[in-house]
C-alpha cells in the first residue's frame, strides 16, 4: 500500500482499496430508534484462542501467529470476507488516532501517539456493514457492532452472527463452567459489553442525574465517558453499559440493558418537558448563546465545542432550533476531533491552530445546513425531525 | 443559605427531584443529607478498581489461600495477577480456579456461566474428560434442534469415549 491513499479523514472522499477514507462513520446517519437522544448502540465480545498467551502477555512472535491465523481464516467468512486489514504498525499515526476518534479501535489497540504501533495489532472492517473486529488488544479478539440510535437487538444479532463463523474456524478458549476466557477475568462468561451512547442534558440540567447514575449502579450497570473505561464525561453524553458479564445470557444483559436505558430515556424526556415548562426562556436562551458561539467563533477548545453541541442538539430536540440537523452534529462530534482536524489540513496542528481549525469546521458545516433549509429544493428534512 | 431541616447550618447539598412531573429543590446541610440518605458523590465508575480491591479482600480471607506456584504455561504469579488485574493465558483459569471461583462470585455474582456454549469439533479434545463433556452438550443442542442424525452420531462418540474413560 502507498502511504499517499491512506489519507483523507472524514470528508466523505472514497472509501475503496485500503485508504481509510470515510470508513466505520455509518453510524453517525441518523437512521436509528431515539437518534437524538441515543447516539450509538454498541455490543462487543472477548474471545481468545486456546494455545496462545493473552495478547497483553503474548511475545511479538505469539501475536503476529494470532494475527495470521486470523488473517487466514477471515476471507472464508461471509461477514468480513470483504473487509479491510489494518494492521496497526502500517497506518501512521495520524491514521491511527482517526479509527481511534471514530470509535473503532482503542487506545490500547493503537498504541502511544509517539511510539510505535504494538506488534500484531489489527482491525478488521467493512466498507459498509456495522461488524469491525480487533485484534490483540488485551484479548487475541475483541468483535464489535456499532449502529446509529437505540438498536441493541440489532447490534447484538449482527455480532452473535459474527462469533458463530469465527469460532466455527478458530479454536475458542473456552471453561466449562467460566465460559469463554478473557485476559481480565471482569470480562469472563459471555465475554458481552453492550453500550448505549446516550445524550442527557435534561436530567443535568434538573440536578437529578446522579440519582439516575446511582440507580444504574443498583441495577448492575455502569456508566463511562465518550471514549469508554476511564474517559470522562463531555457533552453531557453517557456510554451506559453492563458491568457484569458472568451468570446472565447474552440475551438477559442485552435485554436488562435495554429496558433499563428505555426508562432513562423517558426520564430525560420529562426532564426536558419539566424545564421547557419550568423554565422557558432560560432554556431558550441557554440554546441559542450556544448556537450563537458555534456558529460565530473563531476557536473553539474540543471540550467547550462539546458542551455548546450539547445545547444545540437539546434546542433541535425541542423544537427550538431548526437547523443544523442531528446527523450535522454527530459529524461534528467526530470529525473536529484533533487527527480529523489534522488529516483536513494536512499537517500536525496544535492546540491553538487545532482550536482556529476546529471553529471554522463548525461555522462551515452549520452555514451549509442554513442555506440547505433556507432553499426548500434541498431542504433536508431530518433536522427538524 | 441555611439548612431547611435544622436551621442552623449552611445548606451545600441542593437537590432537585422530580415528582409528578413537578419540580422540588431541598436545600440541606451535609449533616442532614447524610441523614436523609442523600449523598453527593455520584458511583464511581471504576470496575477495575473495585475489582481490585476485592482481590485484596481475598488475600486478607485466611480460608482462601492464594496459589504460591506460578501458572505452568505462561507463568504468570499470584502477585502478577493481584498486581495487574489480568491473567496470564487461558489454562492461568486452570491453575488458580479456586482462588478465581471466590472472586468471580464476589465480581459478578456467580462462577457459573449461562450464556452462548463454545461446540467447536476440536475444542477439548485434549482432555477426554472436557471433551465428553463437550460432546454432551452438542447432543442436547442436537435434541433441542431435533437434528437426530447429528444427535445420533454425538451419541454413539459418547458410548465410546465412556467405554475408554473410567
Amino acid at each position: 500500500m502507498s502511504r499517499g491513499d491512506a489519507v483523507n479523514g472524514g470528508d466523505g472522499a472514497s472509501s475503496r482499496g485500503r485508504s481509510i477514507g470515510d470508513r466505520g462513520t455509518a453510524w453517525l446517519r441518523t437512521t436509528g430508534e431515539d437518534h437524538e437522544i441515543v447516539l450509538s448502540t454498541r455490543v462487543r465480545l472477548a474471545r481468545n484462542l486456546q494455545g496462545f498467551p493473552f495478547s497483553l502477555r503474548g511475545a511479538r512472535e505469539d501475536r503476529e501467529r494470532v494475527l495470521e491465523r486470523v488473517r487466514e481464516v477471515l476471507p472464508s467468512t461471509r461477514l468480513l470476507a470483504e473487509a479491510t486489514l489494518w494492521e496497526m504498525s502500517e497506518l501512521d499515526p495520524i491514521d491511527r488516532r482517526l479509527l481511534h476518534e471514530r470509535h473503532l479501535v482503542s487506545r490500547e489497540l493503537i498504541g502511544p501517539d509517539d511510539g510505535p504501533a504494538p506488534a500484531g495489532s489489527a482491525l478488521a472492517l467493512n466498507a459498509e456493514g456495522p461488524c469491525g473486529l480487533m485484534i490483540n488488544e488485551e484479548d487475541h479478539l475483541r468483535l464489535h457492532t456499532l449502529c446509529n440510535g437505540m438498536d441493541l437487538e440489532a447490534a447484538w444479532k449482527h455480532v452473535d452472527a459474527l462469533d458463530e463463523e469465527l469460532g466455527g474456524m478458530l479454536p475458542f478458549a473456552f471453561h466449562h463452567e467460566f465460559g469463554f476466557l478473557t485476559c481480565c477475568p471482569t470480562n469472563v462468561g459471555t465475554g458481552l459489553r453492550a453500550s448505549v451512547l446516550i445524550h442527557l442534558p435534561g436530567l443535568v440540567l434538573t440536578k437529578e442525574i446522579n440519582k439516575v447514575l446511582q440507580g444504574i449502579a443498583q441495577v448492575g450497570l455502569t456508566y463511562r465517558g465518550l471514549y469508554g473505561e476511564g474517559s470522562e464525561v463531555v457533552g453531557n453524553f453517557f456510554q451506559i453499559s453492563n458491568q457484569t458479564t458472568l451468570g446472565k445470557s447474552e440475551d438477559d444483559l442485552v435485554d436488562h440493558l435495554r429496558e433499563i436505558v428505555g426508562q432513562v430515556i423517558e426520564y430525560e424526556k420529562r426532564a426536558r418537558a419539566v424545564l421547557l415548562r419550568e423554565a422557558p426562556s432560560v432554556l431558550e436562551d441557554k440554546v441559542w448563546r450556544a448556537y450563537g458561539i458555534l456558529r460565530h467563533a473563531r476557536s473553539l477548545a474540543f471540550d467547550e465545542m462539546m458542551n455548546l453541541l450539547s445545547g444545540v442538539r437539546l434546542g433541535l430536540t425541542l423544537k427550538l432550533l431548526r437547523t443544523p440537523r442531528v446527523r450535522t452534529l454527530n459529524e461534528i462530534m467526530i470529525f473536529a476531533q484533533s487527527a480529523h482536524l489534522e488529516r483536513r489540513a494536512g499537517r500536525t496542528l496544535d492546540e491553538g491552530d487545532a482550536d482556529v481549525f476546529r471553529a471554522a469546521l463548525v461555522r462551515e458545516l452549520f452555514f451549509t445546513d442554513e442555506e440547505s433549509a433556507a432553499s426548500p429544493s434541498e431542504s433536508r428534512h431530518d433536522a427538524a425531525d | 443559605m441555611l439548612c431547611e431541616r435544622c436551621q442552623e447550618r449552611n445548606a451545600e447539598v441542593h437537590l432537585t427531584s422530580i415528582e409528578n412531573d413537578e419540580m422540588a429543590t431541598v436545600h440541606l446541610c451535609t449533616t442532614c443529607a447524610a441523614e436523609q440518605g442523600i449523598t453527593g458523590s455520584t458511583p464511581a465508575p471504576a470496575p477495575l478498581a473495585d475489582f481490585l480491591a476485592q482481590i485484596g479482600k481475598s488475600v486478607d480471607d485466611p480460608s482462601r489461600s492464594e496459589v504460591s506456584e506460578p501458572c505452568p504455561y505462561c507463568g504468570t504469579s499470584s502477585e502478577d495477577f493481584r498486581h495487574t488485574g489480568r491473567l496470564g493465558c487461558p489454562q492461568c483459569y486452570v491453575h488458580f480456579e479456586g482462588q478465581l471461583r471466590g472472586l468471580l462470585r464476589r465480581v459478578h455474582g456467580s462462577t457459573q456461566h449461562v450464556g452462548k456454549l463454545y461446540l467447536s469439533e476440536a475444542s477439548g479434545v485434549d482432555d477426554p474428560t472436557a471433551h465428553l463433556r463437550n460432546l454432551k452438550l452438542r447432543l442436547e443442542r442436537a435434541v433441542e434442534l431435533e437434528d437426530f442424525e447429528a444427535a445420533a452420531e454425538l451419541r454413539d462418540q459418547i458410548h465410546e469415549l465412556e467405554g475408554v474413560t473410567p
